[in-house]
């Protein structure tokens, strides 16, 4: 009965935060397309609902009804178990968010290596789709996500002990927390931008969107699917992004710290400071997609093992001796 | 404490069935993805014992990157001809026994080790190092690592760098005739320099690519 009624209330806790999480990916793709559609002086979609607010719905609706096609010579259990991965670790990784000193679903020791763990494990989804479609082109793509995607989590692992040195703790909590002085984007700002490069990588967004390049690959890994297993990927593909910027707004602009600690500010819940930070980021996502011309594979490859690995492991060094002879060390 | 038990029996069998299909599944793509779930139940069960640390640093670097790189190789392969078929086909009998041969070792090592220390608790100095109480996992392994073992840690680095200069090397060629894209001077193009007019001779012909 104890069991049970943990259960249960686990339960409520988890739905209360996966209904918000999904409706606000369907919320971001409107807002991505829209931003897009601004930049190239566009429309966008503005005619289903208010300003076209209801157009993700709309494009689901015609998702769920579309015919699931699978190809014959297929591997069928893992084409069918790619875009459920991707979908289940976009969403499993939401459990250690926190916003706000109590509002967390998990409060775990080590919430910042649980991301990541969960965000390098993303790469399967893509892999698994690809080569279980057993077609050329979902292959290439696999295998160009599967390089791009291991070569920037490591420079992201260097730029999160860079964080880590500063914070002394493992914790999300803990880390917002040891920003109430100052946000660590002023004293990380080079590193700032690396994250926000190697995050826009990780994700597969343009100007790094290679596995899915359009252009010569038809659509890369998604190439053989359809209906509601292909929006299945791009739901995923938009939580990670999501989950990318509260990452980024954690472990540089202060979570659900309010920018200025005085009246009128405080008033403000912290989840709500936190969802607007997360909205900056994505905005700024969405402007790059819009701005910048896609790279070749070459220059990504070089970009993250011969100038970001090296540049952010140098910062490693030097933050870790500045905190050493200035005795600012944090004390565990 | 039920409920404990009934996790870990679930990993467990998780782990152990899946560790038995890597080698009995025909398809080797489908081995690797066993290999994972094998990853992925040992760090829950690395997680149940407390060691948190531990359990997410096998995700992120066995499941995150080393198993990553054996997918990548291994969905290169011909699946077709790569059925595996130890237990059927002639040729590769004759492998089995030195494999028996490697896991009956490997076997005993573990009921020494494990035996050892389950009968004879005081032969190691296993208790040198206590878990202090109030610590955190990831805090009490560092001070462990970076004091105590520090040597031996930074050896252990030397041996894997090494590892991994060796095999850049033995792989490195240096091959003749391929055409290198140097950055600079794709940046640095001037129009000037990038088109030449040429008076082109009628039925002759011009040499553009030398």
């Amino acid at each position: 009965m104890e069991y049970l009624d943990i259960i249960l209330q686990e339960s409520y806790k988890i739905l209360f935060l996966l209904v918000p999480v999904l409706v606000s990916v369907a919320m971001i793709v409107w807002l991505d397309r829209r931003v897009w559609a601004f930049v190239q002086k566009r429309q966008g979609p503005n005619v289903v609902g208010p300003f076209g607010l209801l157009q993700s719905l709309a494009d689901a609706l015609k998702y769920i009804f579309k015919e699931i096609i699978i190809p014959a010579s297929s591997n069928k259990v893992i084409f069918i178990l790619a875009p459920i991965i991707t979908m289940t670790l976009a969403l499993i990784a939401w459990a250690v968010i926190p916003f706000g000193l109590e509002q967390v679903l998990a409060d775990i020791n080590v919430g910042i290596l649980y991301i990541f763990a969960v965000s390098s494990l993303g790469v399967y989804g893509i892999i698994m789709g690809g080569w279980s479609s057993n077609s050329k082109y979902p292959f290439l793509g696999a295998i160009r996500s599967a390089a791009q995607m291991v070569s920037y989590e490591v420079s992201i692992g260097i730029i999160i002990i860079n964080v880590l040195l500063c914070v002394g703790s493992l914790n999300l909590n803990d880390i917002v927390v040891a920003q109430k002085e100052m946000w660590f984007v002023i004293p990380l700002f080079p590193m700032f931008v690396i994250f926000f490069i190697s995050a826009l990588a990780e994700t597969n967004r343009p100007p790094f969107d290679l596995p899915e390049a359009e252009a010569e690959l038809v659509a890369g890994y998604q190439t053989e699917y359809s209906g509601m297993m292909y929006a299945m990927f791009w739901l995923g593909e938009y939580a990670n992004i999501l989950l990318m910027c509260a990452l980024g707004s954690i472990l540089f602009l202060g979570g659900w710290l309010s920018p200025i600690d005085l009246y009128p500010f405080n008033l403000i819940p912290g989840a709500l400071w936190l969802i607007f930070k997360i909205l900056f980021l994505f905005i700024l996502f969405a402007l790059v997609k819009a701005i910048v011309p896609r790279y070749r594979y070459d220059q990504l490859m070089r970009l993250g093992w011969k100038i970001f690995l090296p540049l952010s492991l140098t910062y490693v060094v030097l933050t870790a001796s500045y905190l050493f002879y200035f005795n600012l060390l944090p004390t565990i | 404490m039920i409920a404990h038990a009934i996790f870990f029996y679930v990993f467990s069998i998780i782990a152990v069935v899946s560790a038995i299909m890597v080698t009995a599944s025909k398809n080797t793509v489908h081995s690797v993805f066993f290999l994972i779930l094998d990853f992925i139940s040992i760090s829950c069960l690395f997680i149940m014992i407390g060691a948190e640390f531990l359990g997410m640093i096998m995700l992120i670097v066995y499941v995150g990157a080393v198993a990553v790189l054996f997918l990548f190789v291994v969905m290169m392969l011909n699946v077709a001809q790569q059925k595996n078929q130890w237990f059927v086909s002639k040729d590769s009998s004759r492998h089995i026994p030195i494999g028996l041969l490697i896991s009956i070792i490997i076997f005993f090592e573990l009921i020494i080790v494990v035996g050892g220390w389950k009968y004879k608790p005081d032969l190691f100095n296993f208790t040198k190092s206590s878990i202090e109480n109030g610590v955190s996992n990831t805090h009490s392994l560092g001070q462990v690592l970076y004091t105590d073992y520090i040597h031996v840690f930074q050896i252990s680095g030397m041996i894997l760098l090494i590892a991994m200069i060796g095999a850049i090397v033995l792989t490195f060629r240096q091959r003749e005739g391929v055409k290198k894209q140097s950055y600079l001077k794709q940046i640095s193009r001037e129009r000037t320099e990038g088109v030449e007019v040429l008076e082109v001779a009628s039925n002759k012909g011009v040499k553009i690519d030398d």
